[in-house]
């Protein structure tokens, strides 16, 4: 008896340990890049270029470069996203091969490796659309569209982050309690007003949450965007779609891998790395935070 | 004045039928986009493999000379390696004999794309990712599923759901900089980045995917089982050891696969953490490149269209069939027996 309680305690006791150690493994990451980058980080860092080589200045054009391919792919995301989640919700039928080929699609979708979605941005965006473009549009032969540029990597990246919003946004319609369905047909609205008006109103803080992980996850992925748009230095800003970028996960990578001399700038690697670790982490801090209020209200 | 009712009645819901037809018609197109997108990438990364299948393929037109990807001492074995082969290019072509060959050294003299070293590359980090983090993922579900209080759950829930948004990338310079420097100094390796490291780098990036599901897959056993087993006597911890545990070993088995096919397509942590250097062999602390790394270190230096080029869209497309594979596995077949097995048939 004596051997069983001390066995069940041990359980417990690992159990917790384990735990524990997961959350100070994440607790550790983040101190030791903060503490890598922190001399770095100062708000001229932030607003101003990359000088001598990348090995001082700033990293402006990288943050730009982000947050450019994150509007551009929520953009073409969220509407998707949403609108396949209130089919899934609301007008597919459980039993329908339609909805099964969707609900399969979505699922695979996510389990898709980032790296597939980059070679299929190039195969698809880059040598057969942009290549397709460019032979229809122009004839000089030269390259407009048929190379990587911002647009087809926001798109290579919004492919990657839909099934991230459809997944949130149909957990949210599906709290939309059926009696305020029931109560707009009884009212005589037509099902898509009911939609309209009742239910995606209620679950616009789905939506938001989704659009936000969505947005966090393209701003940290760097795989589907190394051969479909990104740059390691461009001299200025980009301000057209077929323009290439920079992105901060690309800046860590080839700062921390390729550059002449990783010692002298490890200070700018480590900053950048925590500029990026902040923003995808106060992203879904924010979506955890909303989705949790929003359950709460639903059981209240 | 029955048929007057009937007939206002129809003329009513025509007009609005039309709006309901396109909206309903609308959203049902879109939501086909998913599957679309599905298929495009199937044929898209398929269609650039496919010269392989007919090798007719022109010698590459320029090799650009190898520069080398893997850095620091790391590189030195692979570069030996490129030198040393320096027979004819006879076989050229990127035919199944040649990807078949025990090396990879697409940018030689005589290229080989033996794809085996990166095959082991990929599973032996992914074994690794999956010993170090599936343990700890799986004790921190059951600690916060069964044991933990309330309050104690709501801290490692969403801390575990933060860890599932650190980027890749971000991961591997921490890989890079400190977790490659402890093991080096622990235990006194020869090549600072190897698959060792590498591993342990990715376990932090399947955990969350482990935790999250072991987690659901132990909270949907059903209250009955455990208020039945409470009930005849047994202990909390007897009833999560031997009631809650086997009820939802499916839903851990999937969570495990997941895990599995997450580390086996993870690219950037491999790429900036394992060294890279496409050795056959299975020592743990020796450094690899991994198929997804090869992908991210060579396509943004191949000439479009080349024997090269196809052998990397290749293993993309085996990338995706592999994982495929496995989530279809995770998916289906584990979800439908915990569903059965929770139902008692």
């Amino acid at each position: 008896m004596m051997n069983n309680k001390l066995l069940g305690k041990s359980i417990v006791i690992i159990s917790a340990l384990a735990a524990l150690i997961i959350i100070s493994a994440l607790v550790y990451i983040l101190l030791d890049i903060y503490i890598g980058g922190k001399n770095y980080l100062t708000w001229e860092f932030l607003t101003s270029n990359p000088k001598e080589g990348m090995t001082a200045g700033g990293i402006f054009p990288a943050i730009v470069g982000t947050v450019l391919l994150v509007l551009i792919m929520s953009i073409a995301c969220v509407p998707i996203g949403t609108i396949t989640a209130i089919y899934l919700s609301e007008y597919a039928s459980k039993t329908s091969i339609f909805t099964k080929m969707i609900r399969f699609a979505v699922n695979t979708l996510s389990g898709v490796p980032a790296i597939v979605f980059g070679l299929f941005g190039l195969g698809f965006f880059i040598q057969f659309i942009g290549a397709g473009m460019d032979k229809a549009m122009y004839s000089d032969g030269r390259l407009h569209w048929g190379q990587p540029n911002l647009l087809w990597a926001s798109l290579t990246m919004a492919f990657l982050t839909v099934p991230v919003v459809i997944v949130s946004v149909e957990e949210a319609l599906r709290t939309v309690p059926d009696e305020l369905r029931a109560g707009g047909l009884a009212l005589g609205a037509t099902k898509w007003q009911t939609i309209r008006k009742i239910v995606v109103p209620n679950s616009l803080s789905g939506i938001m949450t989704g659009a936000i992980l969505a947005i966090g996850r393209g701003a940290g992925e760097v795989a589907p965007i190394l051969f479909t748009g990104v740059a390691y230095f461009l001299p200025q800003l980009p301000h057209k779609l077929t323009d290439q970028f920079m992105n901060l996960g690309y800046h860590i990578y080839v700062m921390a891998t390729q550059s002449t001399d990783v010692e002298a700038t490890k200070g700018i690697q480590y900053a950048t790395a925590f500029i990026l670790l902040i923003l995808t982490f106060s992203l879904s801090f924010v979506a955890i935070i909303i989705r949790y209020r929003f359950r709460k209200k639903i059981k209240a | 004045m029955q048929n007057k009712k009937r007939e206002s009645k129809n003329s009513l819901s025509r007009k609005f039928r039309l709006s309901e037809f396109l909206a309903e018609n609308t959203i049902k197109l879109v939501s086909f986009t998913s599957f679309a997108i599905i298929i495009l990438i199937f044929v898209f990364v398929f269609r650039e493999a496919t010269p392989i299948f007919f090798h007719t393929e022109k010698k590459a037109v320029s090799q650009e000379f190898s520069k080398s990807e893997s850095y620091g001492d790391e590189s030195a074995q692979s570069s030996k390696d490129n030198y040393s082969s320096f027979s004819s290019g006879s076989e050229d072509a990127a035919s199944f004999k040649n990807l078949t060959q025990k090396e990879w050294q697409p940018v030689s003299e005589n290229p080989k794309y033996g794809l085996l070293p990166l095959f082991i590359g990929s599973l032996k980090a992914t074994i690794l990712a999956i010993l170090f983090g599936a343990p700890l993922a799986i004790l921190a579900a059951i600690f916060s599923a069964l044991f933990a209080s309330k309050r104690l759950k709501e801290i490692i829930k969403p801390a575990i759901e933060l860890l599932a948004s650190f980027p890749s990338v971000v991961i591997g310079f921490f890989a890079l900089m400190t977790i490659a420097t402890f093991f080096q100094s622990v235990f006194g390796l020869t090549y600072r980045l190897n698959a060792f490291t590498g591993g342990v780098a990715m376990a932090f990036a399947i955990i969350p995917i482990i935790y999250t599901v072991t987690e659901d897959a132990l909270t949907a056993v059903p209250k009955y089982f455990s208020e039945a087993s409470l009930a005849l006597g047994a202990t909390k911890w007897q009833t999560a050891l031997f009631v809650i545990m086997p009820a939802a070993t499916p839903g851990i088995f999937a969570a495990l696969l997941l895990g599995f096919g997450r580390a086996f397509g993870e690219t950037m942590i491999l790429l900036m953490a394992t060294g890279n250097a496409p050795l056959s062999s299975f020592n743990i602390f020796e450094p690899v490149r991994t198929m997804s790394a090869t992908i991210g270190a060579e396509m943004a230096e191949v000439v479009v269209g080349d024997t090269h080029y196809t052998v990397l869209f290749f293993i993309g497309a085996l990338l995706f069939v592999i994982t495929f594979i496995i989530n279809a596995i995770a998916e289906f077949y584990v979800r439908a027996k915990l569903m059965k097995r929770f139902r008692g048939e």
